[in-house]
């Protein structure tokens, strides 16, 4: 039996989210966007009167003004949005509880099972498409299809407010002549090698015998030929079941460029404790430390460095952090964005336990780090903090342990 | 425009909620004489997501919307 599957996609969501609170704005191209004070001055969103002008997610807040003279920005406000994100996750939990949240606004609903309960996919979807609507006041588009590909393909296809069907007596001629680039996981630069290779669309890549795409993309190849021909059978998860987690990290854009050693000291402590924390919390141990950094020219680059024991501390992640930062970076720099990485990670309670002077150094301090935690989770994150932070408040007002929620999803996992 | 009103409401022991009646402004208060239905909805008038109680006051239909307990009124 074919399964039946939705994607469901709310529309601009931060746009729409912003509209909905304010009135004045429906009318207006609007676009929501970091503070460029801070440097976050990127479009997050916009509704559908600024991208007729051509404004696109990502660009900077400068760009999108050049394009749109008459355009208005909105300070984005996260909070509104987690809670709109968990109240139309309640609505798609009345009809099947194998949800898969991709991102804040994305979720793939597995329906397969409710069909006898709610009638058929587009039924259902006519149903979450009207109770958004009604409960939100924002719109969805979805997709339903028999797999999680073109259902998100469908989704796409129609907006806002609509409902877009993909089944294999159609998906040739649904989908065939769309743009190669639609299809999930050919970005900017698969795209540029498939068109060197004359495959323009999906039905092009559909249509391409295995063999090829196997010697250009390896085993990716045929991934995307099953992507274009309706063979993906991958499943979707079912709510609540966290999927394995492989790394832990933060990142910043720092409120100005970081030329000095303490500087950068003191984002690296910021971003290590967020992640250690992290790690505590989960229960687990890295091996191996990772950090990014990003210039002021937008150049970036990624080094990491294995340790000797497996911690959760935020010190050793730190120094390890700087160490690697000091042995990369020449002695000149301007440094716009940092992140830190824990990879490798095990679970805290297959540790093996050392009596070398080391160990017990490790277990102390995170003792300690513990005691930190706590002190936080009762009073504050601003309650308890490293004596560098004072140096330079206007790059340690930063909490990314709870400022920064949203964490990016892969498909493949 | 979107205004938070002061509302007196009424626990009861199974958690369920009733607005009894909303004040004004200026102080003077309205009592609700009926509610007719209850449930969650969008304000597109007023700007917000909340629980939705169809009031009568005064012979007057109204939403009153809770928003995670800030109160506010469509007319």
């Amino acid at each position: 039996m074919d399964r039946v599957i939705l994607h469901s996609d709310m529309n601009n969501f931060y746009a729409s989210v912003e509209c909905l609170y304010d009135s004045s704005l429906r009318d207006k191209p609007i676009a929501v966007g970091g503070d460029p004070e801070q440097r976050h001055g990127i479009v997050l969103a916009k509704n559908y009167i600024a991208k007729a002008y051509g404004i696109q997610t990502g660009e900077a807040l400068w760009q999108a003004k050049k394009k749109c003279p008459d355009i208005i920005f909105v300070p984005p406000h996260f909070e509104r949005y987690l809670r709109f994100s968990q109240l139309a996750r309640k609505i798609y939990y009345d009809f099947t509880d194998q949800i898969e949240p991709f991102g804040l606004d994305e979720v793939w609903l597995d329906v397969t099972g409710s069909k006898t309960l709610f009638g058929s996919g587009k039924k259902i979807a006519d149903e979450i498409r009207e109770r958004v609507k009604k409960e939100l006041g924002i719109t969805v588009s979805i997709g339903v299809s028999y797999n999680k590909i073109f259902a998100k393909l469908g989704s796409d296809m129609k907006k806002p407010d609509a409902i877009t069907e993909i089944y294999p007596d159609n998906y040739s001629e649904k989908i065939w002549r769309l743009p190669v680039g639609k299809l999930l996981y050919v970005g900017p630069s698969t795209q540029k090698k498939l068109r060197y290779y004359g495959i323009y669309t999906i039905g092009d890549l559909a249509n391409t015998d295995t063999k090829y795409l196997q010697s250009w993309f390896g085993i990716n190849g045929i991934m995307l030929w099953q992507f274009a021909n309706g063979l993906d059978n991958s499943p979707v998860s079912i709510i609540g079941a966290k999927s394995q987690v492989k790394s832990i990290g933060n990142s910043t854009t720092t409120p100005k460029d970081l030329t000095c050693d303490d500087d950068v000291k003191i984002t690296l402590f910021l971003l290590s404790e967020s992640v250690a924390t992290r790690l505590r919390e989960c229960g687990l141990l890295c091996h191996t430390v990772l950090i990014y950094v990003r210039d002021n020219k937008l150049q970036s680059f990624e080094r990491q460095i294995k340790l000797e024991d497996p911690v959760c501390v935020s010190d050793i992640i730190a120094d390890k952090a700087f160490y690697l930062f000091k042995t990369n970076m020449q002695q000149e720099y301007a440094v716009r964005s940092l992140g830190v990485r824990a990879c490798d990670l095990t679970m805290d309670c297959n540790r093996q336990i050392g009596l070398l002077p080391e160990s017990v150094r490790i277990m102390r301090q995170e003792d300690l780090e513990n005691a930190v935690d706590n002190i936080r989770r009762r009073f504050g994150h601003y309650a308890i903090r490293r004596g560098i932070m004072l140096a330079d408040k206007s790059l340690s007002t930063l909490n990314p342990k709870d400022d920064h929620i949203i964490h990016p999803v892969a498909f493949m996992r | 425009m979107k205004i938070n009103i002061a509302v007196n409401v009424r626990h009861e022991t199974d958690g369920k909620i009733t607005p009894l009646s909303i004040i004004w402004e200026d102080g003077r208060t309205f009592d609700i004489d009926r509610i007719s239905d209850i449930r969650r909805a969008a304000s597109l008038k007023a700007g917000g997501v909340g629980m939705r109680y169809t009031c009568r006051i005064r012979n007057k239909q109204i939403y009153l919307f809770d928003e995670e307990g800030c109160w506010f009124m469509e007319g």
